[in-house]
């Protein structure tokens, strides 16, 4: 018998493959930002999962990440059209709009806050860590709301996207490429990581960390290890974010973005990478669908999600790949 | 500190040694000025009566508990502020008393964990671990020695209460210690299963020191080397079984009088 769940992956990849020339078949082209946006906000699940789902480390405060990934783009792109610094001392950093230098600094500057706000949040476990990551995020909403030369609370508008060599960001068909590209590194990425010995000793932290310290392992090393990796892959999923919408405002990093985030986890099936894709998709698009007919349609989602999360042990992936089943 | 893995060249007569060890929970004083000392190469029964803190010194030993006072060698090396996982990686390896596996991976998986820790090789994050030969070998054959050979790629969830404290001594054995702290390993398991255990113990005497923490007297008595008996928080006695047998206030303390 051929693997369901391969099955399911390439089938996936073929919808998301063939979306642009089916968008243009039927005119509909307008629908592509919308599925631009499920790839990013799917690349954003995706990496919450790697902590969520593999570590056992429930983030209430992932949103954050994209936000200062959106920043960094937003920030940068600003100093460039008015021709200004960013900072002149201890070193020289003016603005800039180039794709090659703007993502690399989303990413980093996503990773170094999670390397710093890990480090504190790792040491608290269970309703703790919750709390303690939500409050740091709460911090950076309150923090760029504060902003007012970044627009506050109004945020920032980009006149274009960033630019890179040989793609033109500003097609919409090339951007939902190249985030489709982007996606499925990520997704190779984070499936190899967890087959790795490094991914055995974060899913025994979930298990029984205690365990994994007994046998050796400093369990605190490796979860704020995956925790960094996993800011950095929401860092960038911000920038495509800021890129995608032109235009970044702290609602980005609200604990309710976090939330969002978390459902898409839950929906699509935890600790399974590819899952979280998949809950991006769905939310998203019945957000939409569900928005043209009442402005009420979370009271039909709601039940929804708790329908899939109560008998789908797996989310709506582990239902499909047939690993789900309800819970023990 | 200049600690580092016990090995055979390490010529101390005491493996482990704590030196006045005291430790309590509120006003509970569980451990009071505790002394005790495991030669190498023994295996050492830990005995005494329910609440004497046996499992309490298994824990400040293994670094899950930090002493109030006292001081901790392990072949002559200070750990008594060690972490956890830093005393592993110098030979101290446990097996709970409350099993502690992973449930959802298979039995394997579980040992392959343990070897991989022994190994050092954590923050390799390409490699397929499950197909990595360097640690299925060792894993299988401890396996094999737990009689566990055929329970390969079951969850440890769906283990037997039996298989699952074979498994979790085999989890302790897999890092390859210098020294194994055995919490109450038969507890709870039915004649066949205790002469099992108590068999893979005796296999395991002379290669390994065993700190031995057991309610079944019988195994005690006829596995130890030499026992040391714990009363509120106080080794009493420390002798060969006959003598602990023999001893009077072992007797009147702990044994009723028998």
């Amino acid at each position: 018998m051929i693997n369901r769940k391969a099955v399911i992956n390439v089938l996936g990849l073929l919808i998301f493959l063939l979306l642009p020339p089916l968008t243009q078949l039927f005119g509909q082209e307008y629908l592509l930002s919308l599925f631009s946006r499920i790839l990013i906000y799917g690349l954003a699940a995706a990496s919450l999962d790697l902590i969520l789902g593999y570590g056992g480390m429930v983030s209430l405060g992932h949103a954050v990440f994209m936000g200062i990934g959106g920043y960094s783009v937003g920030i940068l792109a600003f100093h460039s059209y008015e021709s200004t610094a960013f900072m002149s001392w201890p070193l020289l950093i003016s603005g800039t709009e180039n794709a090659l230098l703007v993502w690399p600094v989303a990413v980093l500057a996503a990773a170094f806050f999670g390397l710093v706000t890990g480090a504190i949040c790792l040491r608290t476990k269970g309703m703790h860590f919750i709390m303690i990551t939500l409050a740091f995020a709460q911090m950076a909403y309150y923090f760029f709301v504060s902003l007012s030369t970044y627009g506050g609370s109004d945020g920032l508008s980009l006149y274009n996207r960033n630019t890179m060599p040989l793609f033109d960001l500003g097609s919409d068909v090339t951007f939902y490429y190249l985030c489709l590209g982007i996606l499925l590194v990520f997704l190779l990425m984070g499936h190899r990581l967890m087959q790795s010995h490094f991914g055995r000793v974060i899913s025994g932290c979930r298990e029984n960390e205690q365990r994994v310290q007994v046998l050796g392992f400093a369990s605190y090393r490796y979860k704020l290890a995956c925790y960094t990796f996993a800011a950095a892959a929401a860092g960038l999923a911000g920038a495509l974010l800021a890129n995608q919408g032109e235009f970044v405002s702290p609602g980005l990093m609200h604990w309710t973005k976090s939330g969002e985030i978390m459902v898409m986890v839950l929906l699509g099936g935890m600790g399974t990478l590819t899952g979280p894709v998949l809950g991006a998709a769905t939310l998203l698009l019945m957000e939409d669908f569900l928005a043209m007919y009442t402005e009420h349609w979370m009271v039909i989602l709601g039940p929804f999600l708790i329908v899939v999360v109560l008998f789908a042990k797996r989310g709506l992936y582990g239902l499909l790949t047939g690993a789900g089943g309800r819970h023990d | 500190m200049g600690c580092s893995r016990v090995l055979e060249a390490d010529m101390t007569d005491l493996l482990l040694k704590a030196d006045g060890l005291c430790k309590h929970f509120g006003a509970l004083q569980v451990c009071n000025n505790l002394h005790l000392g495991v030669e190498k190469g023994e295996l050492h029964g830990l005995i005494g009566p329910n609440g004497a803190g046996k499992t309490t010194v298994l824990n400040l030993i293994s670094g899950l508990l930090t002493p109030d006072d006292g001081k901790l060698f392990l072949a002559g090396c200070d750990i008594s502020r060690t972490s956890v996982h830093h005393r592993a990686r110098l030979g101290l390896a446990r097996a709970f008393q409350v099993t502690s596996l992973f449930n959802s991976s298979t039995v394997l998986e579980n040992l392959s964990m343990a070897v991989q820790a022994h190994q050092g090789k954590g923050f390799h994050f390409w490699s397929n671990a499950a197909r990595d030969r360097q640690i299925l070998e060792p894993a299988s054959a401890v396996m094999e020695r737990m009689g566990l050979a055929d329970r390969g790629n079951i969850p440890a969830g769906s283990l037997s209460h039996g298989e699952r404290r074979q498994l979790e001594m085999g989890m302790a054995l897999a890092t390859q210690p210098a020294m194994l702290l055995l919490d109450e390993p038969m507890a709870g398991l039915g004649p066949g299963g205790s002469l099992k255990l108590s068999e893979l113990i005796s296999d395991l005497k002379g290669e390994i020191t065993i700190l031995l923490v057991e309610h079944d007297m019988q195994a005690v008595f006829s596995l130890a080397d030499r026992i040391s008996v714990l009363v509120q928080g106080e080794v009493v006695a420390t002798d060969t079984p006959d003598a602990i047998r023999k001893n009077k206030l072992v007797q009147e303390a702990y044994l009723g009088g028998t």
